[in-house]
């Protein structure tokens, strides 16, 4: 080696150690891409709502007008360039287009994804890649019970929460039913769902007996007549489904006029999605979820932020914000604090890896609930769970909820290190009701 | 009893909305030989155009049951304009072409044609509940069943009847089947050939559009839903034979009817019944059950 070329080394040497040790330079701006279902089925209900929260809180963020305690600029004082993809198309598009953010346009954060397809196919790739990824509304348990995550963070409960906490709710309200069925998609969102929620009734309602004809349609199948038909022939009373973007409000419009509705309770696990796109047409006493305390059934939350949230969503976007505007802002939120922490640990603009640190095991106040960053090392958010029965306001005219009931986040989650399938199995050891 | 009533209503009701796709694509085949994957993208167009139109009608006044006007008016404006521009851009030139290559093509319209209605109806799906709200229903099998799902098995009986009608009873149907047998011996005889294709590609769109806006005010409309609605076609034509027009009504009861079974008896065997029926028929029939006779060229 000759003397220069060892001058060189010695220096990229020193550089890289120095870069890893002390927090970067300042920074103008943090580069993000948001993935969210732009197209397709998902759109309407869950993909359009989840970007036009994500945009608010970051146009919020970069203008400083977020209520205090984050009314500070950007992300650890950087400006928020935000860039919105469609997250349709598969997973093996998202997987290609998750590599092209990260390895072409450089991108230092995603936050996003609502699928549990796209965030099950992408956690790997992530720590491959080891950047920053928040992932915001998809629910799959399997995205920290599959392997120790690294970059990954997932800033709401998973579905286990959603069907546990359904679960509790039709004990409480409903203790004489007898029978349940179900109709979930045939894919892992709903078999996930619809496991945890059966673990739960043999757990909570032992006495209730499951039906045997439990319908699995395919996704996206649109046409629901034969499964209306073996629902309401079912002896079953209770019908759970955590049906989500159009494949919800199609099952909507036809079960309504067959007065399946009337005919038995059924329990629609994000059926929050579907309450202010479908108004009036929404069938009065239907059980509704929203995937944690987030849209219509936070409505009358009276905090600073939650008031807000609303006020602003609906000036901007003429309707009130849904589950997954929430749930988005949240992730957003999230990143924010976890990057002003660690500028302010740091003494400057954070390395990823201190940001990382900062996020590890937060705690903070959302836009409409506390979130804890409590299993999965740190990386898993846990929240407080919610149910209500839909109840058209005539006096505004607009949709409602009544008989809402709140379950604690450690009465509907695992404890950390607890496999959540297990966890219900073995009658929810710990659970703090 | 009740089951049984209830399969039986069940499986007519899907093979009535299969049929009415299915009839379009079989059509298109059987006359103009080409395997028309763009049909989907009328299908999807039907469908749009009819909700969109809907809630304009109900925003104007017009009663829910009224609304549905907007059904055929749906199914006419695509399958005449849109169906028309295309045969007479595209599908014209791929008359007497290689099938693949017909194949790549009309896969490549859908795929644009499901773009544009992005840039026309935008992402956000449509409701256009009101004629399935507003049309009374009635109890059969013990459970209720919607009235526009009754009716929508008689508008498929009857557009069954009047195909069957003007392919067997009129002089325009003979032209037809003479093109069917033979095109070369057909334009022999002095029939004006390239106008009886685009005739028939006009109808078979129609038909297509058809099947979407009948179909628009039981679910939300989103992008993307021709897809599903064009594989469902195919196994139902490849069952009946493609081309046969009996052969897409048998293929459509065939497959209402197992999937109604299925759902109501077996649900674990829904997602796999229609392929396994197309599977056996395309080993022990490859042709299809009711695929039209061919004339040997000697």
């Amino acid at each position: 080696m000759t003397n220069r070329t060892m001058i060189g080394a010695i220096g990229v040497s020193v550089a890289a150690a120095l870069a890893a040790a002390a927090p970067a330079l300042a920074k103008d701006a943090v580069s993000i891409a948001v993935p969210a279902f732009l197209s397709g089925p998902a759109a309407g209900p869950f993909g359009v709502p989840a970007r036009n929260g994500a945009e608010m809180v970051i146009d919020a963020i970069n203008a400083g007008k977020l209520p205090a305690p984050y009314d500070s600029k950007g992300f650890a004082g950087a400006t928020v360039n935000v860039e919105f993809v469609d997250e349709s198309g598969g997973n093996t598009k998202q997987v290609a287009e998750y590599r092209n953010l990260i390895q072409k346009r450089n991108v230092d954060a995603v936050i996003g994804y609502i699928s549990s397809g796209s965030c099950a196919a992408l956690a790997p790739v992530v720590e491959e890649l080891k950047t920053l990824t928040v992932f915001a509304v998809c629910g799959t348990p399997r995205v920290f019970e599959d392997g120790e995550r690294q970059y990954i963070f997932r800033t709401m409960s998973h579905a286990t929460a959603d069907n546990v906490a359904a679960a509790h709710y039709i004990k409480d309200m409903f203790p004489a039913v007898k029978s349940y069925t179900g109709i979930n998609q045939n894919y892992a969102w709903g078999q996930d769902s619809w496991r945890d929620f059966e673990l739960s009734m043999k757990v909570l309602m032992p006495d209730a007996a499951q039906s045997d004809k439990v319908q699995f349609p395919k996704i996206f199948a649109g046409q629901y007549g034969s499964e209306i038909s073996a629902l309401s022939l079912d002896a079953a009373e209770l019908v759970h489904s955590s049906f989500w973007d159009g494949d919800l409000e199609g099952f909507i419009f036809q079960a309504t006029p067959r007065g399946l509705f009337k005919q038995k309770k059924v329990i629609l696990t994000v059926g929050g999605t579907a309450a202010y796109r479908l108004g009036k047409k929404m069938p009065d006493g239907v059980i509704l979820g929203a995937r944690g305390p987030y849209g219509i059934l936070v409505r009358d939350r009276k905090t600073a932020l939650n008031e807000w949230f609303i006020k602003t969503y609906f000036d901007r976007y003429g309707t009130y914000p849904s589950g997954p505007a929430y749930q988005y802002a949240q992730a957003v939120l999230a990143t924010k604090i976890a990057y002003d922490k660690a500028a302010a640990a740091a003494g400057g603009f954070p390395t990823q890896d201190q940001v990382i640190a900062s996020f590890k095991g937060m705690e903070f106040e959302s836009f409409s609930t506390t979130v804890k960053l409590a299993l999965a090392g740190g990386h898993q958010a846990i929240t407080e769970n919610v149910y209500g029965i839909t109840k058209w306001n005539a006096d505004d005219a607009e949709p409602g909820v009544t008989d809402v009931k709140f379950y604690p986040a450690e009465c509907v989650m695992p404890p950390d290190g607890v496999n959540s399938v297990d966890w219900i199995t073995k009658g929810m050891p710990g659970a703090k009701c | 009893m009740n089951l049984l009533l209830t399969i039986l209503v069940e499986g007519l009701g899907y093979a009535s909305y299969l049929f009415i796709v299915s009839l379009g694509l079989t059509v298109i085949f059987g006359v103009l030989k080409i395997l028309n994957v763009a049909h989907g993208a009328f299908y999807a167009w039907g469908a749009y155009l009819c909700a969109f139109l809907i809630g304009e009608f109900s925003t104007m006044g017009v009663s829910d049951l009224g609304t549905m006007v907007a059904i055929p008016i749906a199914a006419l404006i695509v399958g005449l304009i849109l169906g028309s521009a295309i045969e007479r851009t595209i599908i014209k030139n791929l008359y007497g072409r290689d099938e693949v290559l017909i194949v790549l093509a009309t896969f490549g319209l859908f795929l644009v044609l499901e773009d544009v209605i992005l840039l026309v109806f935008g992402v956000d799906p449509y409701f256009a509940y009101q004629p399935t709200y507003a049309m009374p229903g009635v109890q059969i099998g013990g459970i209720h069943q919607d009235g526009y799902k009754l009716s929508m098995i008689v508008v498929s009986l009857v557009i069954g009847l009047i195909s069957w009608a003007v392919l067997n009873r009129t002089h325009w149907g003979k032209l037809v089947t003479a093109i069917i047998y033979d095109s070369e011996l057909a334009v022999a005889m002095g029939i004006n050939v390239p106008r009886v294709f685009y005739t028939v590609f006009v109808a078979g769109a129609v038909l297509g559009a058809l099947g979407g806006a009948y179909i628009a005010p039981t679910i939300s409309v989103a992008p993307g839903f021709g897809v599903e609605v064009i594989v469902l076609s195919f196994a139902v034509v490849v069952i009946g034979g493609l081309g046969s027009i009996p052969g897409a009504a048998i293929g459509a009861l065939l497959v209402g009817m197992l999937r109604a079974y299925a759902v109501l008896q077996w649900p674990e065997i829904e997602l796999f019944v229609v392929y396994a029926v197309m599977a056996a028929v395309l080993i022990f029939r490859p042709e299809g059950l009711f695929a039209p006779a061919k004339a040997r060229k000697i």
